[in-house]
């Protein structure tokens, strides 16, 4: 995923107004059987999608054509519960989600969407509602993430700004990721590992 | 005089081999557990990026969500699952990785073979890729689930890029009722402070109850810290916890040990040392504990009744009535006498030794309840020969148990083990979400001595009035 970059996105959202959707829901444990990381998009949220049969539920967000094309997921907090799991990340990504919009973020799940060129773009409870407002009035409504400014605009002109490492937001605009730097390190990590015996 | 710090600040300063300025520490890592699930993707990074795994002797390898439980001497029948498995086996031969490989003595849930080997120990940092490996926290380190990309920076560099957590103390004290267990104590604090609660926070387990705990029985605690949101749990290391390690085939032996011990006896939170947050619980308070709904914070003393609309704040009524539809309950609803169709007894939870035992001094003359399937899995082969070499292993089939081969069963919907659709399971695993055991099944998390008395009765009941 490295070299991809994200700058200011400006695109319409998808709205999953629950709360504590755990990453089982976003990739069904079956699906993590692949080697690659191609693919998972197909699967994201399987079981609220697709029927016992594979038939899409009509009733699921993600089978309304309305929403087709739409690069932001916006949800319900404390989104990405459970798993360590990268596969709910990539899946996100490789369904077409650049951002996710949400008021509380899992741990490890936030960590794997920056690592996977998902924004994770967490806001107050009263901007979510706003967010969930202006998509049910208009499900094209189109809402800018300004990730240089760490901003988000809503049409109406209505906006929060949100917090981000200023490191992890360097790597979303340049495309590098943690490994690059690591490795940087590696002379210095040799010294610490050779002075560091004591467990072995 | 220095500031006093926290068991959780020692290892991690100890541990930080750059800190960079406004952003995350690098910090290194003593020991790397990965498995069949989370690597292959990171081993093609490094094939990509043309390098090798940083230093092999902190890397350890098994196989464990995708294996089958019965005939494990066979070919995995599932075609993808066999495939993620040999991925693993042709990864670990070509880095040069230890792999703990089905038909190993040493194989099983990755979580319980790090300790019952002796590569978990006191002052360490430990990752893998899964959020359970917070279990390993039980032994006084600093342990935490990653993403692939995080094992892909650890075999690469044995580092890995993180924001320090902010730190949380939970104390629990008092004398726990006959037939409350540790499962029971977790259970409790979650449902308090919800699957969110921690989330941030990597906690401290504290108090006098903690303390009087086994060393399994502190593994269940700190394996479920992640179902509150904490990065991890952990718990100072004393004389339990040394008493555990002794002897163990990869830990200190000898002097090494005694100058081990030495050293961990100082791993421990200094007196007046500043928490982000604390907690207290008393153990009377807490009673044999069900979750009703679909995460593990969904929980309720098992004589209590599923919340009633008004007990929940409006913001949660759409998760909630979705969470009682899905496990096909009303709210208020008692749960006690409730017949279950399946028992689930295993997972990096509770499939060590000690809950083995617990099950089977608890069903042995007894036979399971008619209609309902019984599942035992031990954690690890070596706590299968342990069950066997003990006896256990007929008790469980007087009782009409099945005791299968080690793996992570019906945890996950990974492997052959699956709950089917609509089906009610007892489960002594870590979560309760929708499908998790198989699309549509439906999962009331417990402790094993509950998941007994559900076997042999057919029903959820209040383990107090049996023992």
């Amino acid at each position: 995923m490295a070299n991809e970059t994200l700058h200011k996105l400006v695109a319409s959202a998808t709205p999953l107004p629950i709360e504590n959707i755990d990453t089982d829901q976003i990739i069904p444990a079956r699906f993590l059987k692949a080697t690659t990381r191609e693919g998972f998009g197909d699967n994201l949220f399987r079981d609220w999608r697709y029927n016992a049969d594979n038939t899409p539920k009509a009733d699921f967000v993600l089978n309304n054509p309305t929403y087709a094309g739409a690069q932001i997921l916006v949800a319900g907090k404390n989104f990405g519960m459970g798993s360590s799991r990268e596969h709910a990340a990539w899946a996100i990504h490789d369904y077409g989600f650049r951002v996710v919009i949400s008021s509380f973020f899992a741990d490890i799940f936030k960590n794997n969407a920056l690592n996977t060129f998902v924004l994770p773009a967490q806001v107050s409870d009263a901007f979510l509602a706003e967010v969930f407002k202006a998509i049910e009035a208009n499900p094209h409504t189109q809402i800018t993430v300004d990730l240089e400014n760490q901003e988000i605009v809503l049409e109406n002109g209505v906006k929060e700004s949100f917090a981000i490492n200023a490191y992890k937001k360097a790597c979303l605009m340049n495309g590098y990721d943690d490994i690059d730097y690591l490795l940087s390190l590696n002379e210095e990590i040799k010294q610490y590992d050779l002075a560091h015996t004591n467990f072995e | 005089m220095s500031t006093p710090t926290t068991l959780f600040d020692k290892i991690w300063d100890a541990h930080v081999v750059k800190a960079m300025e406004g952003g995350p520490d690098a910090v290194f890592i003593d020991r790397h557990f990965i498995h069949e699930v989370t690597s292959p993707q990171a081993f093609d990074g490094l094939r990509k990026r043309g390098i090798g795994v940083f230093n092999t002797k902190r890397t350890t390898a098994t196989a464990d969500h995708n294996v089958p439980t019965k005939d494990q001497h066979l070919p995995i029948k599932e075609a993808l699952s066999r495939h993620q498995v040999e991925t693993l086996r042709k990864n670990c031969a070509e880095f040069g990785v230890e792999l703990y490989d089905l038909g190993h003595p040493f194989q099983g849930i990755v979580h319980i073979i790090g300790p019952e080997l002796g590569l978990t120990l006191p002052g360490m940092t430990i990752v893998c890729g899964d959020s359970h490996t917070s279990t390993h926290g039980a032994f006084g380190n600093v342990a935490f689930g990653i993403g692939t990309s995080e094992v892909e920076q650890v075999l690469a560099t044995q580092c890995i890029l993180q924001y320090k957590p902010k730190r949380m103390r939970i104390n629990v004290n008092g004398q726990l009722a006959n037939g409350v267990t540790s499962k029971d104590i977790i259970l409790y604090i979650i449902s308090k402070i919800s699957a969110s609660g921690a989330t941030g926070y990597f906690v401290e387990y504290a108090g006098d109850t903690i303390r009087g705990l086994s060393m399994e029985a502190r593994m269940t605690i700190c394996n479920m810290s992640i179902e509150m949101g904490a990065r991890g749990g952990l718990i100072a290391p004393d004389e339990t916890t040394f008493e555990y390690i002794r002897g163990r085939r990869f830990a200190p032996q000898g002097e090494a040990f005694d100058e081990a011990v030495a050293h961990w006896q100082t791993l421990k939170t200094d007196e007046g040392a500043e928490f982000d947050v604390e907690l207290n619980y008393q153990a009377e308070d807490i009673g044999p504990m069900i979750t009703y709904g679909t995460n593990p914070g969904m929980g309720i003393k098992i004589n209590d009744h599923v919340p009633n609309l008004n007990e929940i704040p409006e913001s949660e009524l759409a998760s909630y009535t979705k969470s009682l539809a899905y496990m096909g309950l009303e709210p208020g609803a008692e749960l006690l006498d409730k017949p279950v169709d399946y028992v689930f007894i295993g997972s990096c939870t509770n499939a060590r030794i000690e809950d083995l035992r617990t099950v089977a001094e608890f069903v042995k003359g007894k036979k399971k309840a008619e209609g309902v399937e019984v599942w035992v899995v031990p954690g690890s082969v070596q706590v299968s020969n342990q069950a066997k070499a003990e006896g256990l292993d007929q008790v469980f089939l007087e009782a009409g148990f099945e005791l299968r081969e080690p793996g992570c069963s019906a945890c996950l919907g990974m492997n052959e083990d699956k709950v089917p659709a609509g089906k009610y399971c007892i489960s002594t695993s870590n979560r309760n979400f929708e499908g998790r055991q198989g699309p549509g099944a439906r999962t009331f998390l417990a402790s094993p001595i509950t998941a007994a008395a559900a076997a042999v009765t057919g029903k959820v009941m209040d383990v107090r009035e049996l023992v």
